[in-house]
């Protein structure tokens, strides 16, 4: 058989390598201001950029998708042309993909910091850049299947197979919880309402662990493990078993997120069952990538890079351990809204993605640079410094998480709370410090990382193209049994990018669903009317301002929680709410119930100074909104984007929506003034307390008129 | 909760096409051999070893600094 001769294209694995290093050390910057922001609250440095409310999803974004967005593109890159004997499909392509996602990435950066955000976590960019993520997306999918149509290797190895799945369904996720009805260049309205959008939302949400976070690393471990330690994977039938049963368990257990709130009971079972089936697939990965390395343990003593990855898969291995006992309805109900979440996930970004990917840094830059590293003993500084910093990452949180939610639930003997809120913040506020300390030392490492790895660059020379020869793949494959059905079935790499843009196109198609959607938004309690046009204009603040990163609105049917906030959360009561807001995480008290509980004043002077209002709160200044002038011209389009989505104004409301605004506006200054406040109408505090002093309040009037 | 037939309609087919390619990947033999691909994929090139005491044996490679 001839041999082919060909070359493997290195400087888009470098390209992104250097990426990957770049936006690590920028994303882990922005995490450590984060945490420690909530210990040093003038951190936030009264400036609305680098305020909490938009540094941690800044945060979020640039870990997930910058930092080891990149990582798993470097990954692919390298894997896919050697697993395939074959150079990427298109150079230009290839380049497209690289600039592409880091101008996506440069955008999400600034457009967040600015303000612009849709407030659905994970998925906070707005619609301009969710479209530019797509068809880089499609350029990567394109890039991907055809190299894998020229192939020159007849079998797809399995890393094959994860990097595959992750293309398909985050293209279809990323599709379904996009949909949003533009307002303005930069603003959007969430397509689907309330509770509907917390199933669309946090579907995505799990699934963006599942996909972006998972599959594509565990392809990457079944490549690089078994390289770095020159061995095969324990049990190639075992890894077979592990993808096919990962991918059709992972997709149902979005409803995980949602145990105890205003989800239907059913959907939240089925979200638990499959979340514990999927223990086994994810231990037998676990057990497939550790067991790789028997007889072979005394590489991982002297390899650094075999050490980070036993670590990553280790810790892969605990976190899909704690999924399935998260999703339980019982430990949920300790563990949402704390940072027992915040410690679950650390240990898997930290320990699972970022291990795995300083691995194959390590790995594959002396290799691409024909050099051996710069120093082993840094390295192993490094290795030995990030584990203690994950350490003392997860254990303060989960000691916060367990210490704030028992005390949260604590009663006294006169069957009152025994706490108050802010105490269980200030109880944990040594914590939040330790784990800031652990995030450090993970920085420390990787920024020791980055030096060594520049230096081996600088000793090296690159080789970037490097040749190979392979045999040409037989056109016609070996058939049996129906012929005619296997005909059809033997163009199989064409069969399978169809496959792909069906599942693509169906994100068309579903674009006709949610109009029939709008229907079933119809309120099912009658005193849940529409937001008037400054409680609108409130709203987007509140969601601008990135609130319900630190606030939720959703009261679980629990005694410690309807004796803390009120009645608790029902579905009905948020089918205008586009997006939802029902939040994750509580580091400060549920807003669910906030309307009425404080007069006008309060909220402006806990605005200007939280701690003037309660000492001790750790929750920024939000001064800027005393001064800034609500934007009232965009006032009707978007009361016409509601109407689109099915929210019952009147018709032609959108012409004079700004006169109930303003009318609703100087109630409010008036109130503001008797408390001997002064201020104008136009100003954004006043909406955003509108806003506040709506929360909850339609259904109070139903509980107390049927009583 | 009409969004979860969305849901479920999306996962279903998304899920239908992994069924459809896991049984391409049966019969058309991806997974007879189920020990060799394993090894494979550690011999990179042929006519090259990827041993770091090699990589100064340059002859076939382009060198681009």
């Amino acid at each position: 058989m001839e041999l082919e001769k060909f070359s493997y294209d290195n400087k888009i694995v470098k390209q992104f390598a250097y990426a990957t290093m770049f936006w690590g050390i920028i994303g882990m910057l922005v995490g450590l201001l984060v945490a420690l922001q909530l210990v040093f609250p003038a951190l936030n440095f009264d400036f609305a950029p680098t305020t909490f409310g938009r540094t941690r999803p800044i945060h979020t974004n640039a870990v997930i998708f910058a930092f080891v967005g990149n990582g798993i593109f470097m990954g692919v890159y390298y894997s896919l042309q050697r697993l395939c004997k074959a150079r990427m499909f298109n150079d230009f392509l290839s380049k497209l993909h690289f600039w592409g996602w880091q101008l996506i990435i440069v955008a999400a950066a600034l457009t967040l910091a600015l303000g612009f955000t849709t407030g659905k976590e994970y998925a906070e960019l707005e619609w301009p850049i969710d479209i530019a993520i797509t068809l880089i997306w499609v350029v990567f999918g394109i890039n991907m299947f055809g190299t894998i149509i020229k192939r020159r290797e007849s079998h797809l190895y399995v890393a094959i197979w994860f990097y595959i799945a992750t293309f398909v369904t985050v293209a279809m996720l990323h599709i379904v919880n996009s949909f949003e009805i533009p307002v303005s260049f930069m603003k959007s309205y969430s397509w689907y309402a309330g509770v509907q959008d917390a199933l669309v939302q946090w579907w995505y949400g799990h699934n963006a662990v599942a996909f972006f976070l998972t599959t594509p690393y565990l392809g990457l471990m079944y490549y690089f493990i078994p390289k770095a330690a020159n061995r095969p994977v324990y049990s190639y039938r075992l890894s077979i078993i592990h993808f096919w049963a990962l991918i059709f368990l992972y997709i149902w257990a979005g409803p995980h997120h949602l145990l105890y709130t205003a989800l239907p009971d059913w959907a939240q079972s089925l979200g638990v069952v499959f979340s514990v089936m999927l223990i086994a697939p994810s231990w037998g990965g676990m057990i497939n990538g550790l067991l790789t390395l028997r007889g072979a343990w005394d590489k991982v003593r002297e390899d650094v890079v075999l050490k980070f990855m036993v670590v990553a898969v280790t810790a892969y291995g605990m976190a899909t351990f704690e999924g399935p006992l998260l999703s339980l309805k019982n430990v949920s109900a300790i563990a949402h809204y704390t940072d027992w979440i915040v410690a679950h996930v650390h240990v898997g970004a930290l320990g699972w993605n970022g291990f795995l990917t300083f691995g194959m840094l390590y790995w594959l830059l002396p290799k691409m640079f024909c050099t051996d590293l710069y120093s082993k003993k840094l390295a192993n500084w490094h290795f030995w410094i990030g584990t203690l910093g994950i350490v003392l990452y997860a254990v303060p949180m989960y000691w916060a998480g367990f210490a704030q939610s028992s005390m949260w639930k604590q009663f006294t003997e006169e069957g009152q709370l025994q706490y108050r809120f802010l105490e269980t913040v200030t109880q944990i506020m040594p914590m939040y410090a330790l784990r800031s300390l652990g995030g450090l030392l993970y920085l420390v490492g990787a920024l020791m990382m980055v030096y060594n790895l520049i230096k081996t660059v600088k000793a090296g020379s690159f080789l970037a193209n490097e040749d190979a020869s392979a045999p040409a793949l037989p056109k016609v494959v070996k058939t049996h049994g129906n012929e005619h059905w296997h005909r059809w079935i033997e163009r199989r790499p064409i069969q399978m990018l169809v496959i792909s843009l069906v599942v693509v196109a169906i994100g068309g198609v579903l674009e006709i669903v949610p109009t029939f959607l709008v229907q079933s938004n119809i309120p099912t309690i009658a005193s849940v009317k529409p937001y008037t046009p400054l409680e609108l204009q409130g709203r987007d603040i509140y969601v601008r301002e990135g609130c319900y990163t630190c606030h939720s609105q959703m009261i679980r049917p629990f005694r410690s929680e309807t004796a803390r906030y009120g009645e608790y959360s029902k579905a009905g009561e948020f089918v205008y709410d586009h997006p939802f807001q029902w939040g994750s995480k509580r580091t400060g008290p549920d807003l669910a119930r906030q309307g009425g509980k404080y007069p006008d004043s309060w909220h402006y002077n806990h605005m200007l100074d939280p701690t003037s209002m309660s000492p001790g709160s750790i929750m920024p200044s939000y001064s800027w909104l005393l001064d800034n002038e609500l934007d009232t011209a965009i006032t009707g389009a978007k009361i016409r984007a509601m109407i689109t989505l099915g929210v019952p104004y009147p018709a032609g409301y959108d012409k004079i929506a700004n006169q109930d605004l303003i009318k609703q506006a100087d109630q409010i200054v008036a109130s503001l003034s008797k408390d001997g406040i002064e201020t104008m109408n136009n100003k954004e505090i006043i909406s955003l307390i509108a806003y506040l002093q709506r929360l909850g309040k339609d259904i109070k009037g139903e509980t107390t008129t049927s009583k | 909760m009409t969004v979860i037939l969305v849901l479920i309609i999306a996962s279903i087919i998304v899920a239908g096409g992994f069924l459809v390619a896991f049984i391409w990947s049966v019969k058309s033999g991806q997974y007879d051999d189920a020990v060799t691909p394993s090894i494979r994929m550690l011999l990179d090139n042929p006519t090259e070893n990827n041993n770091k005491n090699n990589s100064n044996n340059q002859s076939n490679k382009s060198i681009v600094k």
